[in-house]
């Protein structure tokens, strides 16, 4: 019998953190999760200090020894603060690299995981400020989570749209419309040669217009638009409510009718509602858009939150064929590697470590399947060029004003993005650059699209040209 | 100024069908029809022709011309099978598939011959 002596005793009291929470010699494991915080320490506390709270706090530790620490293996569960780099550009931030265990976590919860290691910490006295920059998910933990409930692969199958990125539109105005004149929007949009529409993020089921006569005038819209172009069709049925149980009153309203894809916004229904509703997806068959409201409540202040990368990341683990990410090109805030980044982190099997594009670990999916980035805000025909070479074919591109805005209506302007996007996928296949020639290739495509050429006309002066809030940590002095 | 025109779509007329990708822009020359080839080519897709008749365009399985032509890197033998096919089923829309076997999806889907609509 192997009797071991006990080592450690009992002294109550505040330690300092880094005695315990700071292991600049240890070697991470392939089952740890990892975790880059850029952490702003208050005045006057050392950064490996400020760093090991951080780890402390947002596993094991608090802020004072207790005694029944020592009635387990606190070596075997506490998360290690394992390096320090600075943030280039700006001296009083630092990144703190965090290693925990995975016996911290409860499989396949990426509640749990959150809960963890943002749960407190953030409020925390030593740092002035903190941010989560990016998580390294252990192949274990991605092999416990439920992933889209189909991916790109099964979308473009069961949509039968291949070679091409997919076309969406959101419905204007987003409140107020009844539901008849709602649908007939809709019509318009996918009889002109858009894949799909959109419910906006907050058309619920208000007074103006419930939801199920929304669903029931939309989904006459996609049966009738899919008769007269052959091709198939869907409408993002927003099934976000007040409770989960409505939530699935309408998602099961919604297969009942036959719809092919439903939308909920993951951030505002909460994770645990939205898992739920992904894996009901799935068993049912219906496809997942995921609209992100309140992100940039979270990723939008480079000094404090989650970096939309985490955001993406979490997504994928919880569920979704398709997620907003931001259009590098358009009205709304986006920085293009930036952007790029969690793009990949939607789409690709393995993404490796890139710091040019704000990727702070590798990241292994296993078989997880991907998730449609979808670019949408703020644009347009003349657009379609930038997004066709950023976003590639896995993309659905949507265009809200920038379809229904058409001077000569919703039908026009669908089949002119439609024109848009043909001419510049056959252009890019042809192996001619789309940035550079985008001009030449929309007014060529315009000789034969009268639609095309009205919408060139009609939105051609307008540009976009904000700097971007949150850009990459780069030196920039 | 812009007069607004009406977009003539009708469920009553079958040339508002199309076809997925390209069946927006005109029909293209052999030219262009060979860049696209080529691209499937490039991207190391295996080359597959299907066809059907046109009032049965709406299925997920068309009729398999052949079997894919897997490993086929020369343009004009894949140009050559597409012509054999549309000689053998005149009537027929044909289709180019470049069938990418790592994502177990389709690269390219375009249809080179368009049948008469229905």
């Amino acid at each position: 019998m192997n009797i071991q002596t006990p080592t450690k005793k009992y002294d109550a009291g505040v330690k300092e953190y880094r005695s315990t929470y700071w292991e600049p010699e240890y070697s991470i494991k392939d089952t740890d999760l990892l975790a880059v915080f850029k952490v702003i320490p208050q005045d006057g506390v050392p950064r490996e200090e400020a760093a090991a709270a951080v780890a402390a706090e947002s596993s094991t530790g608090t802020w004072t020894t207790v005694w029944t620490d020592l009635l387990t293996d606190l070596d075997h569960y506490k998360g290690r603060a394992y390096r320090i780099e600075d943030v280039p550009g700006q001296d009083d931030a630092f990144y703190a690299f965090i290693a925990y265990p995975a016996d911290l976590f409860e499989e396949g919860s990426v509640v749990n995981v959150f809960t963890s290691i943002v749960g407190n910490v953030f409020g925390f006295k030593a740092v002035r400020s903190l941010r989560l920059e990016d998580v390294r998910f252990p192949i274990w933990f991605v092999k416990t989570c439920f992933g889209p409930p189909h991916g790109i692969q099964v979308e473009r199958d069961k949509m039968d749209k291949y070679g091409r990125p997919l076309l969406g539109c959101t419905i204007k105005p987003k409140l107020g419309l009844s539901a008849k004149n709602y649908g007939r929007a809709v019509y318009e949009v996918l009889r002109g040669g858009l894949d799909f529409s959109k419910d906006d993020e907050n058309v619920n089921s208000q007074p103006f217009m419930r939801w199920r006569d929304r669903f029931l005038f939309c989904q006459e819209a996609i049966d009738k638009a899919q008769a007269e172009t052959g091709e198939r069709k869907g409408h993002y049925m927003n099934v976000t409510a007040g409770t989960v149980e409505e939530m699935f009153q309408r998602a099961e309203f919604a297969k009942e009718i036959g719809t092919p894809i439903i939308m909920s916004d993951y951030l505002t229904i909460g994770w645990a509602a939205h898992n739920s509703l992904s894996k009901w997806c799935r068993d049912n068959g219906l496809l997942l858009h995921v609209h992100r409201a309140m992100h940039a409540v979270i990723d939008r202040n480079p000094n404090h939150g989650i970096n939309f990368r985490v955001l993406t990341k979490l997504l994928r683990l919880l569920g979704g064929d398709h997620l907003h990410s931001g259009t590098v090109v358009g009205k709304l805030e986006g920085d293009r590697a930036a952007t790029l980044g969690w793009i990949n982190l939607m789409r690709d099997k393995f993404i490796k470590e890139d710091r040019d594009m704000g990727i702070f670990f590798d990241q292994d999916w296993g078989s997880m399947p991907g998730v449609f980035p979808v670019a949408s805000g703020g644009i347009h025909v003349w657009h379609m060029p930038a997004l066709v070479s950023i976003f590639g074919n896995d993309s659905v591109l949507q265009f809200g004003g920038g379809t229904l805005g058409h001077p000569w209506g919703n039908a026009a302007g669908a089949a002119a993005n439609r024109v848009a996007l043909e001419a510049c996928v056959q252009a890019r296949n042809e192996g001619r650059e789309l940035e550079k020639e985008g001009k030449d290739i929309l007014m060529k495509a315009a000789g034969h699209s009268p639609e095309l050429k009205a919408a060139m006309e009609t939105w051609k002066e307008i540009k976009f040209e904000f700097d971007t809030v949150d850009k990459l940590d780069v030196q920039h002095r | 100024m812009n007069t607004v025109q009406d977009y003539p779509s009708r469920l009553s007329d079958p040339a508002s069908r199309k076809m997925e990708t390209f069946s927006y822009l005109p029909e293209m020359s052999s030219a262009q029809i060979r860049a696209q080839v080529q691209w499937i080519v490039d991207n190391g897709w295996n080359p597959a022709i299907e066809h059907t008749e046109p009032e049965n365009a709406s299925g997920y399985y068309w009729y398999m011309w052949k079997l894919p032509m897997f490993g086929e890197t020369d343009v004009d033998a894949i140009l050559a099978e597409l012509d054999e096919c549309h000689e053998a089923n005149p009537s027929h829309h044909v289709r180019l598939i470049g069938y990418d076997n790592f994502t177990q999806s389709q690269g390219a889907n375009m249809v080179v011959y368009r049948g008469e609509m229905v």
